[in-house]
């Protein structure tokens, strides 16, 4: 019972409920779509990119409570952030998920202690995909790729 | 309440058969079922992605391998005798199994899903043409959606979807408006693995045969829960997956002997032929013809022992004992607010497919899992219906002869509990 209430924590739950920067962005220089084959769960990323930062970030789809919170979560996260600074967020949230590494625990810095609340999902291997799918998907959209991204 | 002991204890004593089952002493036979899982006893609702071994199929392969085993068809010595005959002997229980006419008609494959790709590859290779069609429902695994899409690309053949109502049910009339004079294969499953739908096939075989169309039957989860007879079906092929009738993972295609006669191999190699040489090879008989290379021995004895003990409980008690988890887990789901059952056909397999307002399935599943209830969540490999439907996915509880009403009530506590965390 201890990991699921860590997993299905107040904040995720609820940025679940009510996900933040969540809307299709009108002026987006770039936009990404992801794809969870395993549990349906899809997302779309949008970037408003301005003199190498992210001015504005935004996301729509429809999933599970794991990939809609990790996804708002995110948005907050790399908002006014500079593309070496959001890469560097991609790869700690990735270490952390996959249970390598605590670099976001450890830094003590604000937005990654938001970040961490998703922690838990080490515990939940079937999970891992949930978390990542949103971040897998921001790394598209800097990359502008335009190839849907699969978790598979 | 004590519904819990219905199926126990036949509500009189008239001359009706006795369809009771000892459940205490089936789930003796299941090792598997002794489990814990995060601490909790484990409540295994997954049997139509794949159902458990008993003992008999587990020492069945043991003990092949451990005193008979050699590969088959191929040596003159002891072992390959043996082996070859403990081959043969499973396959005339699948023939048994399906009531065929012959074993010739009984191929050895994965999977049902090879059996779909190896009718739709050699038989559909062979009958279609550009602008034929083929009628599938909406309500098809991928696994008989995308074999017959691959067909239709390489023939310039269309594939046609009759629709499914909003109880999960077959259009019939649609059906029947959608098999045209252009019509060459019908494929269709017999009970869908989404919403548990038994679906009248005999009718649709009728429909058919009117036109002589020949009727591919996807039996991957039929054949766990009720007697299969395809001569009184009168289909052309039937195809199901051992590891679904509590067996290893080989597959079984059933096909008409004319049918197959008339097919051309599906994969070449070993003990598919006669004889070879480089200007003319020549094919071996049914079944083998279709049996390219080692198949998987120990798999197809394993699944002979599965097969008698399905036997051995008898299909009709299993049928009856799985209707009544469907009505008791049917009834105590849909008292549960919020929970809404996709699925309610009037003839249903042993499934309850379900979504709940605002909690996503894959949510539901996890939380289940930490109280030792196994069950799917996903799109379970239909997308299409799950776009019917309007769901991204849901949550299948599906059930064998070794479910109790316990681990059912477990199932229900255990979504209460998802919804208050969720509240
Ligand atoms: C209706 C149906 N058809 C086909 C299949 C494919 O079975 P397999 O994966 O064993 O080939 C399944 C398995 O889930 C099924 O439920």
């Amino acid at each position: 019972m201890n990991e699921l209430s860590e997993l299905y924590q107040e904040v995720i739950l609820d940025h679940t409920r009510a996900p933040r920067n969540f809307f299709e962005m009108g002026d987006a220089t770039g936009s990404a779509a992801g794809h969870n084959p395993l549990c349906g769960d899809r997302v779309t990323v949008y970037l408003h990119l301005e003199n190498g930062r992210v001015k504005n970030v935004s996301f729509q789809g429809s999933g599970c409570a794991i990939s809609t919170a990790s996804a708002s979560l995110m948005t907050e996260a790399v908002k006014g952030k500079t593309l070496d600074e959001a890469n560097r967020l991609f790869n700690a949230f990735h270490d952390m998920v996959t249970g390598q590494a605590d670099p976001l625990l450890e830094s003590g810095e604000p937005e990654f202690e938001k970040l961490a609340a998703l922690a838990g999902v080490r515990e939940f291997p079937m999970r891992v995909k949930c978390a990542t799918l949103a971040w897998h998907t921001l790394k598209a959209a800097l990359e502008d790729k335009s190839e849907p991204v699969s978790t598979e | 309440m004590n519904s819990a002991t219905r199926i126990e204890q036949p509500e009189s004593a008239a001359a009706a058969p006795d369809l009771t089952l000892d459940v205490e002493r089936i789930r003796n036979d299941f090792p598997i079922l002794k489990q814990t899982v995060h601490g909790k006893p484990l409540a295994y609702l997954d049997n139509a992605a794949s159902a458990q071994k008993p003992q008999a199929v587990i020492d069945a392969i043991s003990e092949a391998a451990s005193t008979c085993y050699a590969n088959i068809h191929r040596g003159v010595h002891r072992l390959s005798e043996l082996s070859t005959s403990a081959h043969e002997a499973a396959r005339e229980k699948a023939r048994a199994f399906l009531n065929a006419a012959s074993a010739k008609e009984i191929v050895f494959v994965r999977n049902a899903t090879e059996g779909i790709n190896l009718v739709a590859s050699s038989f559909g290779g062979h009958v279609l043409h550009k602008d034929d069609e083929i009628l599938i429902t909406h309500m098809e695994h991928h696994s008989n959606i995308v074999p017959w899409q691959l067909l239709c690309e390489k023939t310039g053949a269309r594939l046609v979807v009759a629709p499914v109502t909003d109880e999960g049910e077959l259009d019939m009339l649609a059906f029947g408006d959608r098999i045209t004079s252009r019509t060459r294969m019908i494929a269709v499953n017999h009970v869908s693995n989404a919403l548990g739908t038994i679906n009248p096939v005999k009718r649709i075989i009728g429909l058919a045969h009117a036109q002589a169309i020949p009727v591919l039957l996807d039996g991957a989860q039929a054949a766990p829960h009720m007697a299969i007879d395809v001569q009184d079906l009168d289909c052309d092929f039937y195809v199901f997956s051992g590891h679904k009738v509590f067996g290893p993972c080989v597959g079984v295609l059933y096909g008409k002997k004319d049918h197959l006669e008339a097919m051309p191999p599906y994969m070449g190699g070993g003990d598919m032929i006669l004889s070879v040489s480089f200007e003319k090879t020549l094919f071996n008989d049914i079944p083998y013809k279709f049996e390219a290379g080692t198949p998987d021995i120990l798999g197809a004895i394993g699944l002979g022992a599965a097969l008698d003990y399905v036997q051995s409980i008898g299909l009709d008690r299993i049928a009856a004992r799985e209707q009544d988890l469907l009505r008791y887990a049917t009834e105590t789901l849909s008292a549960i607010p919020g929970l809404k059952i996709v699925g309610t056909a009037a003839e249903k397999a042993a499934v309850v497919s379900f979504v709940i307002d605002g909690i996503h399935p894959h949510d539901i599943g996890t939380i289940l899992d930490r109280e030792g209830v196994a069950v799917r969540t996903g799109h379970h490999c239909t997308q299409p219906l799950m776009d019917r439907f309007n769901v991204p996915a849901t949550a299948r509880a599906s059930m064998a002869f070794y479910n109790t009403h316990d681990e059912i009530g477990r199932l229900a506590s255990a979504i209460q509990k998802t919804i208050r965390m969720f509240a």
